[in-house]
């Protein structure tokens, strides 16, 4: 991720993509993943770009954006804590484990650490079930989280 | 001669540290100097023994668990690559009785081979189905899966030979095959286990699929909260098409079938089948009216079956085995076995594949073991979010998609989350309520305002302002959502929220006010 890219390496970078996927049938998911993997976020000057490439109006592409969860206007913290808030972890006590890491971490869901080390997000199912509650960070996946697992986690992502 | 020692790959295993265990056996053969050899295999589906490690040996596998990193060097000097006792010791794995008394069918390979071998796949029965397949005509291929009584495991439950016929009907310049692997239900997890623990069979699923309905081209829509299963499916189709099984001559016949694998974006809606079209197309996941049929009008505008994993991942054993095979198993209209997905606050956590017909109590008490805390089972929600509370009273509901409908409730994805005598079934109706505002698409008002009003009719509830009023308010807006949405989300989020309300009353009665002194 380089998030100091000047604004012509993020134009040239982004049209790379773009005209890497185009020809998918239904190329706009597969766009944003991947601009979103390169930049962190989907940079608002990208969405012009995927406009007149999709030949589409910028609106359609920002509707695209925002209709989905995953897609972010602004780059996360260095860390990405989920943890699920589903019925399943609810049932095994997901709700007090929320409310354990608003306390370790400072912040609310959908918060950065003013350290910028972790995003708290909260995420309706990772499928962990019956190992419930279950987390994720940066893509590892945690389960039968405890508070003292959670607190190793959050050591882990502050580190 | 080399021991196989098995520790899965499988994300749940994966969460409770399966790979440290895998490391820590990997060290352990190296300063020992030991002729072994670790598979990654998918997971047995026994949840709560996990990190489930396996050895093979003359007797058959035996199994340990819960293994942890620092049970390994032990279970070392125990013996454990002869197979020998140990308190971690489950003695045979097929003899668990969990998982002896299931009817594996469309299982019957995940936890036994290494998902990514096509020798593994091959050696235990895989294409056998679409090797028969290659060779007939697209209606008898139909035909056979109508017989079977197959019916859509996404949780309509539309027969899939229906589906078929109808897009096989139809006529487009290109037909499409569209997978849902868009498994947003909390206690569902099936299509992730079969994805990540045998993904060659959703791939012969859908290359029959194809085949049956004149479609070349195939997508699975994948979640993104599934990254390993994202990966797996990917290498698998890799595979594939190396192998022959996907391309221009799929195992070397005249039929051609490829296919991709796409990630979704965070929208519980786009496992909707019209949103998740338009999602694969790259627009919002805005669900369409109904009709055009998708099996009509679907990807791109041309015919499309869109299948769930499970009823695709079950076509191949129909179609080795034959339609009165899989017939023979079920009950009334359900027919064949269903995975069975047992979750939350429960003892015995996980997949159980059994025919049609066990009652709701057989599976939570007997089979799930009531629950891990303890405590009494208060009440389970069946199907997901959008599911009802089944209370005690009705465990003697049979698992049947027909008795569900009768009693108001749902099987859907066939996913069960036990819940003990601690919680608040207000606080569940006001969460089904606020999931549903998080993820409405938007298009029609009974889901999009309603669902944000049933928060707050909740919120009314709960602080003890005009309690009955309110009732019949949330009541009333249940009813429009049920049958004013345009799609399931708005139209069965009603189902928590009225089997909330009426099989646990006292949850709903007004907290007495304390007095001020006067």
């Amino acid at each position: 991720m380089n998030m100091r890219m000047s604004a012509g390496g993020l134009t040239e970078r982004s049209l790379e993509i773009i005209r890497e996927l185009k020809d998918l049938e239904g190329p706009m998911l597969p766009i944003l993943h991947a601009i979103q993997d390169e930049f962190g976020h989907v940079p608002e000057e990208v969405k012009p770009l995927i406009a007149s490439e999709l030949n589409l109006s910028r609106a359609e592409v920002h509707g695209v954006v925002t209709f989905y969860h995953d897609f972010r206007a602004a780059p996360a913290g260095r860390h990405v804590l989920k943890l699920c808030r589903a019925e399943a972890c609810q049932a095994m006590g997901s709700d007090q484990l929320g409310d354990r890491a608003r306390q370790f971490l400072g912040i609310d869901f959908h918060q950065t650490t003013l350290d910028g080390a972790v995003t708290l997000e909260p995420v309706f199912c990772l499928g962990l079930c019956a190992c419930a509650p279950a987390a994720m960070l940066d893509g590892e996946v945690y389960g039968r989280v405890d508070e003292h697992c959670l607190s190793d986690i959050v050591a882990e992502a502050r580190r | 001669m080399t021991v196989t020692i098995f520790v899965p790959r499988d994300a749940a295993a994966l969460a409770v540290g399966a790979d440290k265990v895998a490391r820590a056996i990997a060290t352990q053969i190296e300063i020992r100097g030991l002729d072994a050899r670790i598979v990654r295999n998918g997971s047995r589906g026994m949840f709560w023994l996990e990190p489930l490690v396996e050895v093979s040996t003359e007797r058959g596998r035996v199994a340990y668990g819960q293994v942890k990193a620092s049970d390994v060097e032990d279970l070392f000097d125990a013996g454990f690559l002869s197979g020998s006792d140990h308190p971690l010791c489950l003695g045979l794995t097929e003899e668990i009785p969990f998982l002896r008394q299931q009817t594996r069918l469309t299982f019957a390979r995940c936890g036994i081979t290494d998902p990514l071998s096509l020798d593994d796949y091959r050696h235990f029965e895989g294409l056998k189905g679409l090797e028969k397949v290659v060779k007939m005509a697209p209606l008898d291929i139909v035909r056979e899966v109508t017989d079977s009584g197959l019916r859509g495991r996404g949780g309509a439950g539309f027969p899939t030979g229906i589906k078929w016929k109808t897009v096989l009907d139809a006529a487009g310049p290109q037909k499409y095959i569209v997978c849902n692997a868009d498994e947003g239900d909390s206690a569902t997890f099936a299509d992730r286990m079969i994805m990540e623990g045998d993904p060659f069979v959703l791939i012969e699923g859908m290359a029959i699929s194809g085949i049956a309905t004149g479609a070349t081209k195939g997508y699975v829509y994948i979640r993104s909260e599934y990254p390993h299963a994202i990966a797996v499916m990917r290498q698998a189709v890799e595979l594939a098409r190396k192998a022959g099984i996907l391309g221009a001559t799929v195992l070397g016949s005249a039929h051609a079938f490829d296919m991709e694998i796409r990630s979704g974006a965070g929208a519980y809606v786009c496992g909707e089948e019209t949103s998740l079209l338009n999602s694969l197309e790259g627009k919002r996941g805005i669900v369409r009216a109904k009709p055009p049929l998708p099996a009509l009008q679907g990807f791109l505008g041309q015919p499309t079956v869109v299948n769930n994993v499970m009823s695709l991942a079950s076509v191949p054993v129909i179609m080795d085995r034959g339609a009165a095979f899989y017939r023979d198993f079920g009950m009334g209209r359900s027919r064949g076995t269903i995975p069975i997905q047992i979750a939350g606050n429960v003892k015995h956590g996980g997949l159980y594949e059994t025919a049609f017909g066990l009652s709701l109590g057989e599976i939570v008490d007997r089979i799930g073991g009531g629950t891990a805390t303890g405590r009494p089972v208060k009440a389970v929600q069946v199907g997901g979010p959008l599911g009802a509370y089944f209370p005690r009273a009705l465990f003697d509901t049979p698992f049947d998609y027909e008795a569900f409908a009768a009693r108001d409730g749902l099987i859907g994805h066939a996913g069960i989350t036990v819940f003990d005598d601690t919680v608040d079934m207000l606080k569940q109706a006001r969460f089904a309520m606020e999931f549903c505002a998080v993820e409405s698409c938007g298009k029609c008002t009974p889901c999009r305002i309603g669902s944000t009003r049933g928060v707050e009719t909740a919120d009314r509830i709960m602080a003890g302002i005009e309690p009955e009023k309110n009732k019949a308010l949330l009541a009333d807006l249940c009813n429009t959502m049920k049958f004013g949405s345009l799609c399931a989300l708005g139209g069965f989020t009603p189902y928590p929220v009225m089997s909330a309300m009426n099989h646990f009353p006292e949850d709903f009665a007004p907290v007495p006010m304390v007095e001020a002194a006067e």
